[in-house]
């Protein structure tokens, strides 16, 4: 039972990272409400990147809490109010450093996976 | 964090994920499907809505304190929702920490205070170590010479608490406790006189001017607390002594309770000794050691001051060294034990009272599965929940030690009234902050150890099987965990029943050691004669002590009336030093042996009822005018004239006088019944009261009387004193049997106190096994019910439940005899006449609780019995 927990933990651990990058960058596009974040990534990912909603919500609201982003509510296209979150220069930088994070690490284990391509 | 500011960002979630259903609906229906179809995909796409508002409320946080709130205000709300569940809960725990907080607002005020004075460290209690006495009386001409030759102490002082002066002229005339000092004395303890001044330097030297200073409860008393005493004369003992200065009401002398009201410079006392270098007098002394000298300096220091003092006086002074004792230790050492032993079971109380409860709630928590089930179907975390099963745990402790310290309260101070003079420090005993701190800590602690069971029983309750099962929970672990608490309570109970019961053998054996003498048809009291005949002839005063003895001799129920001088009885010592004739006379004092003295009546014997062995005892002839004579104990007997007659021989006594031996009387217990066969010195020696040496008589003895009524044959005594003279004073009348229950009221203050715990124990861990195995059986109905309509006889029905409790019990029972094994070798100390591990005791407590746990278990086993099986079945 509680190694189970434990396994269930560490996946989240990994995804969260992974999933603020992925909500910066699906937002360097424009502003989005969370419901067209989580569309944005499920479409652009071929549909393999499935978001939980359960880590959606928290990760938008602790990434506004840290100022890299921060939200509005607005009206949408379909007459609907929604609220909106949108980058902060904060964020952009962020975002910048985060992804060149990310492009190493990728490189890195792809390094590690096929070492016969180096 | 700002309340109104957290409604709003809620409202905002709130919208924000209604939001975003409503936009997964719509796209649904966009495509194509149903507005029911679509909203139903959409939810169940998004997921627990209330654990995503939940985790996403995390973020923000600053949170945990409204959550906090929220537990306790929905704990205040599942209290008040069961009464009876809290009531008996509350009550429970308001005994167990009470009870503890009670005891250890004793250990505060007597252990880990401080004492009173300042820089307490550096105070240390002197006594000389002589060959008898590892903390013997200080001379008063060596105190002067440790005090001028000492290198590590700051100051040094003596003092002399027994003993009494008679006041006149103040009223009636009363006898007045008195404490002789040395210059100094006050100041080294840092006491500072509420008016006038302290001895000054000098002061305290023989035939100094008398001065004395008085208590504030002794001037208020007698002087209306009025500011102009300071140079009034008060006469004591029929001398006239300036008062000099008040002390504070508030000085306790080290602590006892015992009211001291006159201080009188150490000079003035009239006893013929004091400036003898071997006199044993009953001085103590106090010193205070130089900034950072520590005790082991001091004693080499003292050793290089004895040493040289017993080659300049070796008649007096051979192999007598110094004790430096912390003071401390001196004054608290005797009592730790007894107050740790104690503690600890008071602690095993309240482990007890935590078991119940934790028991309670477990069985609570098992009704309660299905809230919890639904609650975490709505969203709530496993943290959640168990954080929310501390709170109501940790508000039934904080309401159960808040009523626990109101009994402490009230329970400390009945207590001690009940059982004064027994601990030292008594006075200092109060619930002050560190006693509440206390209180606080243990309730948090006991909150948590009994919440987390339960709490962590119900953690990850399988949502799915428990909605389905209807709410009937009954998971084999909790049982064994209901198990397991009911035998730790079950041991933990042993455990106190066992040491109770030491206790009680030991006591029991104490009263049936044969003191020596017969303590029920005797009493004794403290007598002086008008202080007018102080300086009488010693034939005068003779003469009215005789009168003295026949007038009291001639009151109704009096059998018998003697005087006694010297020793009494487990009460107060007093020694001589002697020589056997024949043998040569040792070269110094030292070298001789020592008796207890008793200077006494020719009726004593009969009076105190102790057997004659040999020989005769004194009668009216033996006075001053006859030959000396002396009778001894068997102890002296057979340590000096082993396999041959004592009678006949003669002694010689240090101050010259030659007695003959005339007769060998049982030994009498001077040390305490139980320590008296373990002292080295206890030889004694009686000699005629009215051959006492013509220096030594003076105005006051002691008196025995023997009457059929001890306990209230006093007040017509006094009556007939108070006719002869009204200066002429009796005081401190106490029954032979007061002065032996005194003597082991330590033990028995201990023994009441575990014998109360032990009952609590037993009450709560009987209650805590009729509460687990009727929960236990009534889980079980169905179960039963099935069995009997099988063909089960009620007999089995009632075997069955037995078993499962008497189960339990045998287990504790098991393990609480191990623990005892291993616990009560702490207290073996405090026991007497009864081995640590005592079989008898053991086994039967053993069998007693056994016993009660089978009587508790029957009440449910007899109501499973009448279990009606059609009924039972239909119980679904």
């Amino acid at each position: 039972m509680v190694e189970k927990k434990e396994k269930y933990q560490n996946r989240i651990e990994l995804l969260q990272g992974t999933l603020d990058l992925l909500i910066l960058q699906t937002l360097q596009w424009g502003p989005q409400h969370g419901y067209g974040i989580s569309v944005a990534i499920r479409n652009r990912s071929g549909e393999i990147l499935q978001v939980d909603t359960g880590s959606l919500y928290p990760a938008l609201h602790r990434l506004e809490k840290q100022k890299w982003i921060k939200a509005e509510w607005k009206v949408s296209e379909n007459k609907q109010r929604a609220k909106y979150y949108q980058l902060t220069a904060a964020g952009k930088k962020h975002l910048s450093r985060e992804r060149s994070k990310w492009s190493r690490l990728s490189d890195a284990i792809a390094g590690v996976l096929n070492p016969e391509q180096m | 964090m700002n309340m109104w500011w957290r409604k709003a960002r809620e409202a905002d979630l709130d919208q924000e994920v209604r939001a975003h259903l409503d936009m997964a609906t719509q796209e649904r229906v966009e495509r194509g499907a149903a507005q029911k179809e679509a909203e139903r995909a959409a939810r169940r796409e998004f997921g627990n809505m209330g654990l995503i508002k939940e985790s996403t409320r995390d973020v923000w946080g600053g949170g945990s304190l409204d959550r906090l709130m929220q537990d306790l205000r929905f704990g205040v709300r599942m209290i008040a929702k069961s009464p009876g569940f809290a009531a008996v809960a509350i009550l429970t725990l308001a005994l167990g920490i009470g009870a503890n907080t009670a005891l250890f607002s004793v250990v505060n005020g007597v252990l880990l205070n401080p004492l009173p004075y300042p820089e307490p460290e550096q105070l240390v209690e002197l006594r000389e170590s002589k060959p008898n006495f590892a903390t013997g009386s200080i001379s008063y001409p060596n105190f002067m010479d440790w005090q001028k030759d000492n290198r590590t102490f700051a100051s040094m002082a003596i003092v002399r608490g027994n003993g009494s002066f008679i006041l006149t002229g103040l009223g009636e005339a009363e006898q007045v406790d008195r404490v002789f000092v040395s210059s100094g004395f006050f100041e080294q303890l840092g006491v500072n006189p509420v008016l006038g001044r302290a001895f000054a330097p000098g002061e305290d030297r023989i035939g100094a001017a008398p001065t004395v200073m008085i208590t504030g409860g002794f001037w208020k008393r007698k002087f209306g607390s009025a500011q102009d005493v300071l140079g009034k004369s008060l006469t004591l003992d029929g001398r006239d002594y300036t008062i000099i200065g008040i002390i504070p009401a508030t000085f306790d002398l080290l602590g006892s309770l015992r009211t001291r009201e006159v201080y009188v410079p150490i000079g003035q006392w009239s006893n013929p000794l004091l400036m003898n270098r071997a006199a044993g007098l009953g001085i103590g002394g106090i010193g205070r050691l130089k900034p950072g000298v520590t005790v082991q300096q001091a004693r080499a220091d003292m050793e290089r001051v004895t040493q040289n003092l017993a080659a300049a006086y070796p008649e007096a002074d051979k192999n007598i060294g110094a004790a430096v004792i912390p003071l401390r230790k001196w004054l608290l050492g005797s009592v730790e034990p007894f107050l740790l032993v104690l503690f600890v079971a008071v602690g095993f109380v309240l482990l007890i009272a935590c078991v119940n409860v934790a028991n309670l709630l477990l069985a609570r928590s098992t009704g309660r599965a299905h809230e919890f089930a639904i609650r975490s179907a709505l969203g709530a975390g496993q943290g959640r929940i168990v954080r929310q099963l501390l709170t109501e745990s940790v508000l039934l402790a904080a309401m159960g030690g808040g009523l626990g310290v109101l009994l402490a309260a009230a329970g400390t101070r009945a207590a001690l009234d009940v059982l004064p003079m027994t601990l030292p420090r008594a006075a200092d005993v109060a619930v002050d902050v560190r006693v509440l701190v206390f209180a606080g800590a243990v309730s948090l602690l006991a909150g948590i150890c009994f919440g987390l069971v339960p709490a962590l029983k119900t953690r990850k309750p399988d949502v799915h099987e428990t909605l389905k099962e209807g709410g009937r929970g009954g998971s084999g672990t909790r049982h064994r965990a209901q198990a397991a608490l009911v035998a730790a309570e079950m041991a933990l109970a042993l455990v106190l029943l066992i040491g109770a019961g030491l206790m009680m053998r030991t006591l029991a054996a104490l009263w049936n050691v044969n003191p020596g003498f017969e303590a029920n048809k005797v009493m004794t009291f403290g007598f002086s004669l008008p202080p007018s005949m102080t300086n009488a002839s010693p034939e005068a005063i003779r003469a009215a002590f005789r009168e003295v003895h026949d007038r009291f001799q001639a009151v109704p129920g009096v059998q018998g009336v003697a005087f006694s001088w010297g020793a009494t009885p487990l009460q107060g010592d007093d020694e001589w030093l002697f020589w056997i004739d024949g043998q040569p006379k040792p070269a110094s004092e030292s070298e001789m042996n020592w008796a207890i003295d008793y200077v006494v009546d020719y009726d004593y014997l009969r009076i105190m009822g102790i057997p004659l062995k040999s020989g005769r005892f004194f009668t009216a002839q033996d006075d001053e005018h006859a030959a000396r004579v002396a009778v001894v104990d068997e102890v002296l007997a057979n340590q000096f004239f082993a396999g041959q007659s004592a009678i006949g021989n003669r002694l010689h006594l240090s101050g010259g006088e030659i007695l003959v031996i005339v007769g060998v009387v049982g030994h009498v217990k001077q040390w305490g019944l139980d320590t008296d066969d373990k002292e080295t010195l206890r030889a004694q020696l009686y000699t005629p009261f009215m051959q006492l040496p013509t220096k030594g008589i003076g105005g006051g003895a002691g008196v025995v009387v023997r009457s059929d009524q001890p306990a209230t044959v006093f007040p017509s005594i006094r009556q007939a004193n108070n006719q002869m003279s009204s200066e002429q004073v009796v005081f401190g009348a106490q029954t032979m049997n007061e002065v032996i229950a005194s003597s082991i009221a330590r033990r028995r203050f201990s023994m009441i106190l575990l014998g109360i715990f032990a009952g609590l124990a037993l009450l709560l861990a009987s209650i805590g096994i009729y509460g687990v195995v009727s929960y236990l059986a009534g889980q079980r109905t169905h179960e039963i019910g099935v069995r009997m309509a099988m063909g089960a006889q009620r007999k089995d029905v009632m075997r069955l439940v037995l078993s499962q409790g008497l189960k339990m019990a045998l287990l504790g029972v098991a393990m609480g005899l191990a623990a005892a094994l291993a616990l009560t070798r702490l207290m073996a100390d405090m026991l007497y006449g009864v081995d640590a591990s005592d079989p008898l005791t053991f086994a039967g407590l053993a069998v007693i609780l056994t016993l009660v746990s089978i009587a508790a278990c029957s009440i449910p086993a007899r109501r499973a019995m009448k279990v009606d099986p059609i009924v039972a079945l239909r119980y679904e």
